[in-house]
């Protein structure tokens, strides 16, 4: 329950960081940001990198920035910095509501959002936002820097299309129009366990009407995504438990998915739907 | 691989020692400072017994590289009693039966403390939510609630 021996640093800046991870990536050299799943995966014995590259130190890793449109993670805001709004927008909102199903307390105040997605568990609450939203993941190496979409990002459960020598330098959101509903729900066993199955729709009413509806599961497949059989039956319809139940029905019937001791694919597909109604349901009640 | 000369300063004290970068916080306030009230249970970030304040929030010392706290405020489990008076959670604790083994004490004081600090007005649903962080396996979980709840409402 110790972890294997690691050369490590700690850069004081983006330069000598790429630097760093470039020059250790052949010997399995990674980022070490919250730590909260790398630590545990050190202690196991599933992951024994050769070298350690700790950002802690990089004083702009911390910041969110909001400019045109878009909300700017750095690489080391923790999960509890989204515990209040960060910005005046649905998008604030919907943050906020997230980050409190993630783990617990004392994880939130040391794991980071941009961590999450590197990690690419396929629970991750944060991934699922990332693919509801068409998130733009900045990776960076010694090089260049290159902007991945949410969507050509996970490749399947852990798995991510960076390079071992790119590290994240920023993620970017969209910040969502003001007149838009978002709902959310997951499903897990015990209180901050991993979600078994989570949903994340938004969108916005156009005289009575869903519109841009978004509609993403999480935790069921290797990937989180958006559903489109889903959305195109929310798309132009009123909002109510009869249209949610279908969308819902559809969201279930569209996935692949992920079995595993606990579960087969009929429950998954069960946790599904449940997941998507209440995740509905909320966009037009918070008590949902 | 080499180690690393830094400094730690707990509960006020600094602690100056030499530590491979693969050793955990957790372990480094054990072994090296002599600190044993911090415990470590799963070790892998589960648990919470190893929980301890950093620089005012509540972390998992077991999750966290001794490194990595170089020149930051740790506060353990020692920290909290005055000579041979109690802190009053600790009180609380005994007032109120919130263990039994004992094990998971130190952890659940310091994350209680350290929310308490952030809310002094926490409610009932967001303490349950809190204390659900760490485990307790001789199952006093609703003990160890009213312990943190007596302490809490003591201090309005």
């Amino acid at each position: 329950m110790k972890p294997a021996s690691f050369r490590y640093y700690a850069p004081q800046n983006v330069d000598e960081a790429v630097a760093l991870l470039g020059e250790h990536a052949g010997e399995d050299g990674h980022i070490l940001a919250g730590g909260q799943s790398l630590v545990p995966m050190m202690a196991l014995r599933l992951a024994r990198p050769g070298a350690l590259i700790d950002i802690n130190q990089i004083a702009s890793f911390a910041e969110i920035i909001c400019e045109s449109g878009w909300l700017a993670i750095g690489p080391c805001v923790r999960h509890a910095a989204f515990h209040k709004s960060v910005v005046d927008n649905p998008l604030g909102t919907l943050l906020s509501d997230v980050a409190k199903h993630i783990a617990h307390y004392p994880i939130r105040t040391r794991g980071t959002f941009c961590g999450s997605l590197a990690h690419a568990d396929p629970s991750s609450e944060w991934c699922l936002v990332a693919a509801a939203l068409g998130a733009e993941i900045h990776a960076r190496n010694i090089s260049a820097t290159r902007i991945i979409n949410a969507v050509d990002f996970f490749s399947g459960a852990m798995v991510t299309t960076l390079k071992p020598d790119e590290m994240i330098v920023s993620v970017h959101l969209p910040l969502l129009p003001a007149d838009s509903v978002f709902g959310f729900a997951e499903f897990s066993r015990r209180a901050g366990d991993f979600a078994m199955a989570a949903a994340l729709t938004v969108y916005r009413l156009e005289d009575g009407r869903i519109a841009d509806a978004r509609l993403a599961v999480g935790g069921a497949e290797e990937d989180p995504r958006r559903i489109a059989q889903a959305e195109a039956i929310l798309n132009g319809a009123l909002p109510g438990t009869e249209i949610f139940r279908e969308a819902s029905k559809a969201a279930a019937a569209a996935i692949d998915p992920i079995t595993d001791v606990q579960t087969n694919s009929h429950f998954r597909r069960k946790l599904v739907h449940t997941i998507c109604e209440r995740a509905l349901a909320r966009t037009v009640s918070r008590d949902g | 691989m080499d180690s690393f000369d830094i400094i730690l300063n707990i509960n006020g004290s600094d602690h100056a020692v030499s530590v491979e970068p693969r050793r955990t916080l957790a372990d480094v306030i054990r072994e090296d400072c002599g600190l044993t009230g911090t415990h470590t249970g799963c070790e892998h970030g589960v648990c919470g017994a190893c929980t301890v304040i950093i620089d005012g929030e509540p972390m998992r010392s077991c999750l966290m590289l001794g490194v990595q706290a170089a020149g930051k405020s740790i506060r353990t489990v020692e920290g909290l009693a005055d000579g041979d008076a109690l802190h009053p959670l600790q009180e609380a604790f005994k007032d109120e039966h919130a263990l039994q083994c004992g094990f998971c004490t130190p952890g659940f004081l310091m994350l209680a403390i350290a929310a308490l600090e952030r809310d002094s007005n926490i409610s009932d649903e967001a303490l349950n939510e809190l204390l659900s962080s760490n485990l307790c396996r001789c199952t006093g979980y609703a003990n160890i609630i009213s312990a943190v709840r007596k302490f809490r409402d003591a201090g309005k």
